[in-house]
């Protein structure tokens, strides 16, 4: 734990991630662009044609929302359990980022749908998990927003995420059995081929190190504005 | 009388005085029941297929609205802290606002849901699975509400925000309360959605109580 | 009964903002303390801290009684008699029923004199939106009276009371007192009991 404690010193993560964000914004555009140059290159798939390529997209931006959330589960319980400030920052700033993968993940789902069933939206049980998964960022980071003092929403937001954290597997379950229920549709997943293996994969690292480096350069910034509070109040007093 | 059931008998006095939040959310019920009609038409057969859904979401919205006050009244005028002093531990302060909450709201909910049924055409067998539903459901409704009450209870414009971040989480308790009226609907036994619905339940008033003191007592610093 | 409330080097902070730090001081029973401080300086913050609301920054707060030293803020809130900055009425509720709900809450027994001994014997039966604010103070000073708290924290106890009210207020802590009890109190006025007063 005492490297971990050791980077999450505000200062230090100031330092390091100096060094760090340079490269993996470097690394982020180098994948998404190879996995896409390998992904458009790609023959079309037997029994989706091009809209495969939606694929490409939409898979690493689902992956990355629910680690996102994960993230953030991790810092809650970090802030916690250890009270460590940069923790309530690092939650904070996950937040619209998991949300915004989020999005990215439903606005390609709802465009690779419209070929494969005929409708924009289906209350197909992942769409309707992710759906359901918005809701509990936008509450997350509204819970965050409504509280002033920041000690106190900084706790209370850690608590709901645990709270959330509990229930997604109860949730995922219950659309599941409400899926089955209703026998909505259900995403036609073929076997993939090794060819879109690769670049998939790719894609998925991109996406990682994508949010990796807006998650760095979110915590900066949270960082230099408390920084930038903190002197005008010093100049206030 | 012991430190629990003496809170208990007060909240629900609070909440069955004139003003009080029992006859709101019951009416509410009521209206809700009677405006989806009003929008979907008039269609028997429509309305005996939507009408289990709709009357648990009307029933989990009506339970919502005297939700933010669970902890916040007592928070503002100074009651809370004197709660916190006294010998009942947090954790059983949260047990028995929740139990009155759902007293005053879920318990006449459930007893109201058969009467509105009738209005949405249900059969027997389907009433009768939605009266359980509720009754086993919507403690849950209060357990998790309690949550957010106590996540929320600083702020002076809580039950803006407080539908926002439990709504998602009540999810399950929804499909299940509704899924069940559905397989009775379909001549198929609702006994698994049931126990489904009542193993949420349980789990949610055994580990809210809690979650909602660990967060009382964070606002209480304030 | 306590004999010793002791604070060490006891540090209060809001968020990035210190109240106050090294502040130690001990209260022995039978003594009164009074906190003293411009506005936002911290009182409330103390007497919160005292109660175990809120956890000190840095510092340690000792109870001594017949079974030795403690520092457990659940076991000390458990001695505390609260009369806070807000009276915890509820408008809908009688006095008599408030009183009745406070003491089965703290495992109290409903004394008849309690009312009388505050002056609201014949207010009993009205439910408390028509009382005045030195009359709900009244009711909030019989219901610390019945707690029966050996450690009295009193956020401005003078405020809201008429010279009679008052003189009442300053009467029955000097009472408390006399008993072998204990008293905190955030205040402007002199509490008039040959204390100390703590500067913050």
């Amino acid at each position: 734990m005492n490297w971990l404690f050791r980077y999450a010193n505000p200062h230090n993560f100031m330092r390091l991630s100096n060094v760090l964000l340079p490269i993996t914004v470097v690394a982020t555009v180098l994948c998404l662009g190879v996995g896409l140059y390998l992904g458009f290159t790609a023959p079309p798939d037997y029994q989706q044609g091009r809209t495969v390529l939606i694929m490409f997209i939409h898979v690493p931006a689902v992956t990355v929302a629910e680690l996102a959330y994960g993230a953030i589960v991790v810092c809650s319980l970090l802030s916690i359990v250890w009270r460590h400030p940069l923790s309530d920052i690092a939650g904070r700033a996950a937040a619209p980022l998991g949300a915004m993968f989020t999005v990215l993940g439903m606005i390609t789902g709802a465009l690779w749908g419209r070929p494969m069933w005929g409708t924009f939206w289906a209350w197909d049980p992942r769409l309707t998990s992710f759906l359901l998964l918005l809701f509990l960022y936008i509450g997350y980071m509204a819970l965050w927003n409504a509280i002033e003092d920041e000690v106190r929403a900084a706790r209370a937001a850690a608590m709901l995420a645990l709270v959330g954290a509990v229930n997604i597997p109860i949730i995922k379950f219950s659309v599941e059995w409400w899926s089955s229920l209703h026998q909505g549709e259900s995403i036609v997943s073929g076997k993939l081929a090794p060819v879109f293996l690769a670049p998939l994969l790719i894609m998925m690292l991109g996406y990682a190190l994508l949010f990796a480096s807006l998650w760095m350069l979110r915590i900066r910034t949270v960082i230099l504005e408390r920084r930038a509070r903190s002197l005008m109040q010093r100049s206030a007093a | 009388m012991s430190p629990f059931l003496t809170l208990l008998a007060r909240d629900i006095r609070l909440a069955s005085r004139s003003g009080g939040s029992a006859f709101l959310a019951l009416s509410f019920f009521a209206l809700v029941a009677t405006l989806v009609p009003l929008g979907v038409g008039a269609d028997l057969r429509l309305l005996a297929r939507v009408g289990g859904g709709v009357l648990w979401v009307g029933a989990v919205l009506a339970a919502l609205l005297s939700l933010d006050r669970l902890f916040q009244g007592d928070f503002e005028d100074g009651s809370l802290d004197l709660i916190a002093l006294s010998p009942l531990p947090l954790e059983l302060t949260a047990l028995a606002k929740m139990l009155a909450h759902w007293l005053s709201t879920g318990a006449a909910l459930t007893l109201l849901s058969p009467l509105l049924a009738l209005l949405f055409n249900l059969t027997p067998a389907a009433t009768l699975t939605l009266f359980l539903s509720l009754l086993l459901g919507t403690p849950a409704v209060s357990a998790v509400g309690a949550i957010g009450a106590s996540l929320t209870l600083s702020l002076k414009r809580g039950g803006l925000i407080l539908p926002l971040i439990i709504l998602p989480l009540l999810s399950p308790a929804v499909i299940f309360g509704a899924g069940a009226v559905s397989l009775t609907l379909d001549r198929l036994a609702p006994g698994g959605a049931l126990g489904l619905l009542a193993a949420f339940s349980a789990g949610a008033v055994l580990l809210s109580p809690f979650a909602a003191a660990a967060s009382v007592r964070l606002n209480l610093g304030g | 009964m306590i004999s010793s409330l002791t604070a060490e080097r006891l540090a209060c902070a809001r968020g990035d903002r210190k109240l106050f730090e090294n502040l130690s001081f001990r209260v022995r029973a039978g003594q009164a303390l009074a906190v003293e401080g411009a506005n936002g300086s911290g009182k409330t913050s103390l007497l919160r801290l005292i109660a175990g609301f809120l956890p000190p920054a840095a510092g340690r707060l000792i109870v001594q009684d017949a079974s030795g030293d403690s520092d457990d803020a659940d076991e000390r809130g458990k001695k505390i008699g609260w009369l806070g900055h807000h009276d915890g009425l509820k408008p809908q509720l009688t006095v008599q029923e408030q009183l009745t709900f406070w003491a089965a809450l703290y495992r109290g027994t409903v004394n008849t004199g309690a009312l009388a001994q505050v002056g609201l014997a014949r207010q009993a039966d009205l439910p408390c939106r028509y009382l005045s604010a030195g009359q709900k103070r009244r009711l909030a000073l019989a219901r610390l009276l019945m707690s029966n708290r050996p450690l009295w924290l009193l956020d401005e106890p003078f405020a809201a009371l008429d010279t009679a009210g008052q003189a009442l207020m300053a009467q029955l802590m000097a009472l408390h007192c006399g008993q072998g009890g204990i008293i905190i109190a955030a205040t402007h006025d002199p509490l008039g009991l040959g204390n100390e007063s703590l500067k913050l």
